[in-house]
């Protein structure tokens, strides 16, 4: 929130008006980098009556190479950012950038040559009656990618699936093996942006290990950039440099992992997060239902 | 006092390449005491908390040595008599409360019928009943909420009624299988408050099954830890970060701490002997 506050102070300063998001700072040239820049991004559902605003004015930059996490509460508009990145949403209004590449509401295909996304659960992300085989290979035929055959078994290689799991169906792989499918489709693009939607929260502790460990050594390998959603700190801390926590759809802080570690948020919100996630802690206060329960 | 005891509980299964043994011989007893059960998905942990109360459907099968609640037999008795001792003596919270309520009936109308169950008295007083246990939850506006349909509720509260309606008759024992894993990280924490505040002026005994080592080893006094059916481990919650199985170890070593950065985290290597080491005695 205060990012976006010192974005509208910045714009008012220049006289710019109330079509800020359209920024100067392009023309200087300055943002034309590599990784995503978000601006100014609001994102709502419904119309009228209904409409629900599920992000509000969010500003986020995530360096080429960083990897950034985005934490907060469900319903707080973490995953919409990336849905509104990918394009999967379509009822955004600001200034979203990749690789210095203005967004709109359509996607171009180079778009999904760079930026490729991992979703939540690997058990409905993957077609049930498409083989680990016909999910990479459509997924290269889309990218108009030849060497079909090689790219496959590098893939599942690189994701640490042998070749023996090349003609397999989904119900034929446990849940950490199904992420790492996805991973692997993800990968067949090339892409340099991943976006991770709660990559391991529907699997074990052991298995999130495997995972973050995969997505570590992928990310050495190959220069990857990171946007993390995921509701546990912990798992965030372990993969991620900064981290931004959302609450109701607006950014209220962004802090680096040093910082996360030390504790030393300034947000109250962040400071109650940090708490929680070190586990139960026993108290004999009555337990308040005022502080925190959305509707949603 | 133990409220519960189980000795040798088996659950198994019969699939098409042989039975299926989920459960292979638990044995615990339940005091008026918060207890733990971690595992893994597949350790065979929720099936123990639905075996104590027969909910194994089958082909399923249900074996035990003995399974007491206090000086009754709790394998012997009939379905009819196993429906008095569910939700009166034991009742259980399940994860998801959007799954567990009923969508086209008023929270109020649910908790009541709860409430009738075990106890006669007609409508004003089980409404009066109904709207202090959702005092008692920490629902900030009971009479609202009494009237409202589960789906105008968040997750939180939703998880806040069947705690509710789970404990409206009294039950000397409640099982709650990961009665927080769908909620957020602050929510998660004042539905444990209040779990753990009538646990403690009920003088409940708690059967909290969950696969969050961090969250059972800060919230339970004791902690059994599964793994393919079987407890490899027994300890006193709070010495959890001490425990000596392997198993343990690994699942601990394997999970991001904030507190301690690690540049990988340590991979589970599973021992096939852990599938057959012994439950042993550990009451």
């Amino acid at each position: 929130m205060r990012i976006q506050e010192t974005c509208h102070d910045s714009f008012l300063l220049s006289g710019i008006g109330w079509t800020p998001y359209r920024n100067i700072y392009r023309v200087d040239g300055l943002h034309m980098t590599q990784g995503i820049v978000i601006e100014g991004l609001d994102v709502w559902f419904g119309e009228h009556a209904e409409r629900v605003q599920a992000v509000k004015g969010v500003s986020l930059e995530v360096a080429a190479g960083a990897s950034v996490g985005l934490v907060g509460e469900s319903g707080s508009g973490k995953s919409t950012i990336l849905r509104a990145l990918t394009g999967l949403v379509s009822t955004w209004s600001g200034h979203l950038q990749v690789d210095g590449e203005t967004l709109g509401k359509r996607r171009s295909r180079a778009f999904y040559d760079k930026v490729q996304m991992v979703f939540q659960d690997p058990y409905a992300s993957l077609h049930p009656r498409h083989s680990v085989d016909q999910v990479l290979s459509e997924t290269l035929a889309l990218h108009k990618l030849g060497d079909v055959d090689r790219r496959i078994v590098g893939l599942l290689e690189d994701v640490g699936l042998g070749r023996q799991f090349r003609f397999r169906y989904p119900h034929q792989l446990s849940g950490g093996q199904r992420q790492r499918v996805a991973i692997a489709r993800a990968l067949a693009a090339e892409p340099s942006i991943l976006l991770l939607d709660e990559p391991t929260s529907a699997l074990d502790v052991s298995v999130q290990a495997e995972i973050l460990n995969l997505l570590s050594d992928l990310r050495e390998q190959r220069q990857l950039t990171y946007l993390m959603v995921s509701h546990n700190l912990a798992v965030v801390a372990h993969l991620c440099e900064s981290i931004a926590v959302m609450q109701n759809g607006q950014l209220v802080e962004t802090l680096s992992v040093q910082d996360l570690r030390a504790m030393q948020a300034t947000e109250p919100y962040t400071r109650e997060l940090l708490k929680s996630s070190m586990g139960y802690v026993r108290s004999t206060q009555r337990a308040d239902d005022s502080q925190t329960s959305p509707a949603n | 006092m133990s409220l519960l005891e189980v000795e040798d509980l088996r659950v198994s299964f019969p699939t098409r390449s042989g039975v299926f043994d989920a459960v292979r011989g638990v044995s615990f007893s339940l005091g008026q005491e918060r207890l733990g059960i971690v595992g893994e998905s597949g350790s065979g942990k929720s099936l123990t908390g639905r075996a104590i109360l027969r909910l194994i459907r089958p082909p399923g099968k249900v074996s035990a040595r003995r399974m007491t609640l206090g000086d009754e037999d709790l394998l012997t008795k009939s379905d009819k008599q196993m429906r008095a001792v569910r939700g009166q003596r034991i009742s259980m919270v399940m994860q998801d409360p959007k799954f567990s309520l009923n969508p086209v009936m008023t929270v109020g109308d649910q908790i009541m019928e709860a409430y009738a169950q075990s106890r006669r008295g007609n409508r004003a007083e089980r409404r009066q009943k109904t709207l202090e246990m959702l005092e008692a939850v920490a629902i900030r506006d009971p009479e609202r909420v009494f009237k409202a349909y589960p789906h105008e509720l968040s997750g939180g509260m939703g998880q806040r009624i069947m705690i509710a309606m789970m404990l409206i008759p009294n039950p000397g024992i409640l099982i709650a299988d990961e009665p927080t894993s769908a909620l957020d990280v602050t929510v998660q924490m004042q539905v444990l408050n209040i779990m753990d505040k009538l646990v403690a002026e009920r003088g409940m005994g708690l059967i909290f099954i969950s696969h969050d080592l961090n969250l059972v080893s800060s919230f339970c006094d004791r902690v059994l830890i599964m793994y393919a059916g079987r407890v490899v481990e027994s300890c006193r919650a709070d010495q959890l970060y001490q425990a000596q199985h392997p198993y343990t170890q690994g699942l601990l070593d394997s999970m991001p701490r904030l507190d301690a950065p690690r540049e990988r985290l340590s991979v589970l290597e599973r021992d096939p002997a852990w599938r057959h080491a012994d439950s042993g005695d550990l009451s």
